[in-house]
């Protein structure tokens, strides 16, 4: 733990912030920004120097995930209801993965965390303040890196590896075109609005990841690296 | 917070509260039939009966996955899905809606398991208040009687077993029955419930709850029978209609 922990609101009930000792990484960036390649760079990386991590990411968890994959492909989810349901299954991680792990000094790499959750459901419309006392359960973490493509770069780089682009990465629910490529363009935009506007609050860095995927690396590991000394 | 005549929807929501044992249940299922003999476009909602959220809350529940949190937020979703797809629809095309619990339930509860409770408040802020919330008041001991009497198998979370008051099932159930009464109890003037001595017979309690409801909400409008809601304007034409109707019969 590099500074004093805190939750960014209430926390999770009978836990001290205090005895989360390890340190808390979160990579944030839309699909297509690197995000899971640079994680999986990061995880070799740090095991490789002896220290152990554990991963998280958004629907990974044993209580709700395939609840809200099914809830998913029914296209039957409102707004409340999704920003609610994403929330249980954070945290039901973070009281399951996060905690523990941080309570026994590992390194936790989060792949997203709050900031994706509460983007989405700002750019549907939820109030921020609503958001903000939600998710006042997270702890603040370490250092927290969002990786940022333009919206054109994104859209080659979903297209290229999967030739087609997800119905919810593309925003169609929000209704901004019945074209799907004009959504995720338009939606990736909305998103990265909502990302600078969080960041007024939540102090993440931006790196720019329209480079190569070797000159992000580098960069996340010069500033993993000064943190990890600091320790 | 508004009720939902406040915020100009045409149709009410009418909530029942109480604790388990309390014959909440069996109250509002009798005014509902009751509504319905009359012609009333009613719908009638349970907590924690979203068909969407139903089966991870039963795995939550089964496997005792569940936290304080993640119980408040599995609850909370339930109740969103049901609040936007179904209330609010209704509401808006004038429909009575009846509710077995509402948000007060999770308040009452939640924070009896630790939740902060403007955590929990904020959490479902989303949300209008009843137009008129029953609580049905019965002694500790009367719903206890009520629930334990045939001796049944108490779940683990019904029970409050997390909360790790008692080994003891039955002891733990009364215990965290009476903190939830507590709960209830300190909101009663904060959320004008108005109180309902569940101690009198069935037949005694509908007959205050029917009166109840119909001093408080002129039911006639909400009949099946009528027209479908029309613009302002036309609105004031049709009562105008309806009052020589009126008349004429």
């Amino acid at each position: 733990m590099i500074k004093p922990r805190r939750f960014y609101g209430h926390g999770i009930p009978h836990v001290n912030s205090e005895d989360l000792r390890g340190t808390l990484i979160v990579v944030e960036g839309a699909d297509g920004s690197g995000r899971s390649t640079q994680i999986a760079e990061l995880v070799k990386w740090l095991e490789t120097s002896g220290r152990a991590t554990v991963q998280v990411g958004l629907k990974r968890s044993t209580l709700v995930s395939e609840e809200l994959e099914r809830a998913q492909e029914g296209n039957v989810l409102s707004r409340t209801t999704l920003a609610l349901f994403y929330a249980t299954d954070f945290a039901d991680q973070l009281e399951n993965l996060i905690l523990p792990a941080l309570k026994s000094g590992f390194i936790v790499l989060a792949d997203r965390y709050i900031y994706t959750l509460m983007a989405r459901d700002m750019v549907r419309g939820m109030n921020e303040t609503w958001l903000k006392n939600l998710y006042g359960i997270a702890p603040e973490p370490d250092a927290v890196f969002y990786l940022s493509v333009e919206p054109q770069e994104l859209v080659q780089r979903n297209l290229a590896k999967t030739a087609t682009l997800d119905y919810w990465e593309s925003g169609m629910d929000l209704g901004f075109s019945r074209d799907m490529f004009d959504s995720f363009l338009k939606y990736q935009t909305a998103m990265g609005d909502a990302f600078r506007e969080l960041q007024k609050s939540y102090h993440f860095e931006i790196i720019d990841a329209n480079r190569s995927i070797v000159s992000v690396t580098r960069e996340l590991h010069k500033k993993i690296g000064a943190l990890l000394e600091q320790d | 917070m508004k009720t939902f005549a406040e915020s100009q929807f045409p149709g009410r929501l009418i909530a029942v509260e109480g604790l388990d044992g309390s014959g909440k249940s069996t109250q509002i299922y009798l005014l509902k039939r009751w509504l319905e003999a009359e012609g009333i476009k009613v719908y009638f909602s349970e907590w924690n009966s979203s068909e969407l959220v139903k089966s991870a809350t039963s795995k939550g529940k089964k496997r005792e996955l569940l936290t304080p949190t993640t119980f408040s937020l599995i609850h909370a979703t339930d109740f969103a899905d049901r609040y936007e797809r179904h209330l609010v629809p209704l509401l808006r095309a004038g429909y009575i809606v009846l509710c077995d619990r509402y948000i007060f339930t999770a308040f009452a509860r939640d924070v009896t398991r630790g939740c902060p409770p403007d955590w929990v408040r904020g959490n479902y802020s989303f949300a209008c208040i009843p137009d008129l919330t029953m609580f049905f008041k019965a002694d500790l001991d009367v719903s206890l009687n009520r629930i334990l009497e045939g001796r049944p198998k108490l779940k683990f979370f019904e029970a409050g077993m997390d909360l790790r008051l008692s080994n003891d099932p039955y002891e733990s159930f009364k215990i965290f029955q009476g903190r939830i009464l507590d709960q209830y109890l300190a909101m009663t003037k904060e959320f004008n419930f108005v109180i309902i001595d569940a101690n009198q017979p069935v037949e005694k309690q509908q007959v205050i709850v029917r009166k109840l409801v119909s001093d408080r909400i002129e039911l006639k409008k909400f009949k099946r029978r009528s027209p479908l809601p029309l613009p302002p304007a036309l609105h004031v034409v049709r009562e105008e209609i309806e009052k020589e109707e009126d008349k004429a019969a």
